[in-house]
């Protein structure tokens, strides 16, 4: 049965090199990933915060959307039929994160796009690549090629040492600001970077062809500043950094406002806007920014010490009442040494210091909405 | 002098005449990882055999410690509530977790000696 599981799952070109450092191995959206290293999640969260750390990111997918008539902005044109972001006017060289809406105003999923000069990149997220790209497929393709970019890995470079660890490499890097992206070379190997990653300190994704992955993984770890970091840490940064898990804090019964996204969502797309509307969800998505949605995803500290997690119903009272809102990221931030979480709550309880109770084995522990993100980012702008 | 037993559930038991020290194995510490959290019970909390007892917390998961045998919780190791890296650090010793008095020896029965133990974990 689990031997049957195992053979199931999908490995990353990594593979090889997550068992060879003793990566602990778990099954995570259809591939067999490290969820941690011997080093262990509190320390590889510690040093990525300090130094730098490698994440094998490879799972997530890559796609490219090619415009039929060559020119990038009917890419753009076509792609904004499907999020609610101003891809339009992402200047060549970078980079926006966007969510894919359905027609009730729901978050199909989020991703980031790159312009790179004659297409679009998108990076979306591992369990909803295939849905993703169908979706791409079954409504972009009178103007679009999308062609899946299954031979690239995908490797996050994070921390405060990560520029000086990718300036040996890649002559570029050091010039990149937060969320440019290009293609570049790395190490000699033709690559696509974003100065941009997941866990709210400064970094990089790099993309690379499957083959020269390991090699590329290899000489950033033979760097002494940086350490091979799994997704039990990527959880935990992230979540200090008050990014949104798909499935979790954002899904297809979120809106964008309710998932206090709005920044994402340019004017340009909003009532009053010059391309206002035009995406799916559009008119419950507007409604939301014009008439304010009911409920919001906020930041929660726990007074005590204990972790507060996913799926703890929250109460606004210490006893009785009905649950007036849910966890849906919540675990132990190691830079904070503290409980942090995230969840959503009626608007009427969401305002910052508003205490809430969440319900943890039977009993109600006392927490604050809080501002997020938690740990104050240090993107390079 | 005092026996050490193991329950298949990983937690250890140092019995001194009719009471039990109680917490997790090393290789337990070692599959959970970084401990940020313990939940111990309330002393003179009444305790049956296989009940969740106490909660270990990793920095990803919250996982049950069961009673290993029935009993009232005599004592607890506050210490584990200040510094629960002490679970990492010293599993199978000041990192105990709480004292029991044991209400049935012939409980006592169905544990592992360390050499079932290791086997069980091998």
């Amino acid at each position: 049965m689990l031997a049957h599981d195992q053979d199931s799952l999908k490995r990353t070109p990594l593979y090889d090199l997550h068992v060879s450092l003793g990566g602990k191995m778990v099954p995570f959206a259809g591939y067999d990933m490290p969820v941690q290293y011997p080093a262990g999640v509190l320390k590889e969260h510690l040093h990525t915060r300090t130094q730098a750390g490698l994440f094998d990111v490879s799972h997530m997918g890559q796609i490219a959307l090619r415009p039929k008539s060559g020119k990038v902005e009917d890419a753009a044109r076509a792609l904004e039929r499907l999020v609610p972001q101003d891809i339009v006017a992402i200047a060549p060289g970078r980079q926006r994160y966007a969510q894919f809406t359905n027609a009730d105003g729901g978050i199909l999923d989020d991703l980031m796009v790159a312009n790179f000069g004659d297409h679009l990149f998108l990076v979306v997220n591992a369990a909803c690549k295939e849905q993703d790209e169908a979706h791409l497929r079954a409504n972009l393709s009178d103007d679009c090629i999308i062609d899946s970019l299954a031979d690239r890995a995908l490797i996050a470079l994070q921390g405060p040492k990560a520029e000086a660890v990718l300036a040996k490499f890649c002559a570029e890097a050091p010039g990149m600001k937060f969320m440019d992206a290009g293609p570049h070379e790395v190490a000699g190997i033709k690559c696509f970077v974003s100065r941009s990653g997941y866990t709210g300190e400064d970094g990089f994704e790099i993309s690379v062809p499957a083959a020269d992955a390991e090699r590329l993984a290899k000489m950033l770890l033979d760097n002494p500043d940086v350490l091979p970091i799994g997704l039990g840490a990527r959880d935990s940064l992230r979540l200090e950094a008050g990014l949104c898990l798909y499935g979790h804090d954002i899904d297809t019964a979120t809106t964008p406002v309710e998932a206090a996204l709005e920044w994402s969502v340019q004017k340009s797309r909003r009532s009053g806007g010059a391309r206002a509307g035009g995406f799916p969800g559009a008119e419950k998505i507007l409604a939301h920014f014009d008439g304010g949605a009911s409920r919001r995803r906020v930041g929660l500290r726990a007074e005590g010490r204990a972790p507060v997690r996913e799926g703890a119903l929250l109460f606004a009272d210490s006893a009785g009442g009905e649950p007036i809102g849910k966890v849906t990221s919540g675990g132990f931030g190691p830079s904070l040494s503290a409980p942090v979480a995230m969840g959503y709550v009626p608007v009427s309880l969401s305002a910052l210091g508003t205490k809430l109770f969440a319900e943890v084995r039977g009993q109600r522990l006392p927490l604050a909405v809080a501002t997020m993100p938690f740990v104050k980012n240090t993107y390079k702008r | 002098m005092t026996t050490t037993l193991y329950t298949s559930d990983h937690e250890w038991l140092a019995i001194d005449g009719d009471t039990a020290t109680v917490g997790i194995t090393d290789y337990a510490q070692q599959q959970l990882g970084d401990v940020v959290f313990v939940e111990l019970p309330k002393v003179g909390r009444a305790l049956k055999k296989a009940e969740a007892a106490a909660v270990v917390e990793s920095v990803k998961a919250a996982s049950d410690v069961y009673a290993p045998v029935t009993g009232e919780v005599l004592e607890t190791n506050e210490a584990l509530a200040a510094e629960p890296a002490l679970v990492n650090s010293d599993a199978q010793g000041t990192a105990w977790f709480f004292k029991i008095k044991i209400a049935d020896k012939s409980e006592l029965g169905g544990l592992m000696d360390e050499a079932a133990y290791k086997a069980h974990t091998a």
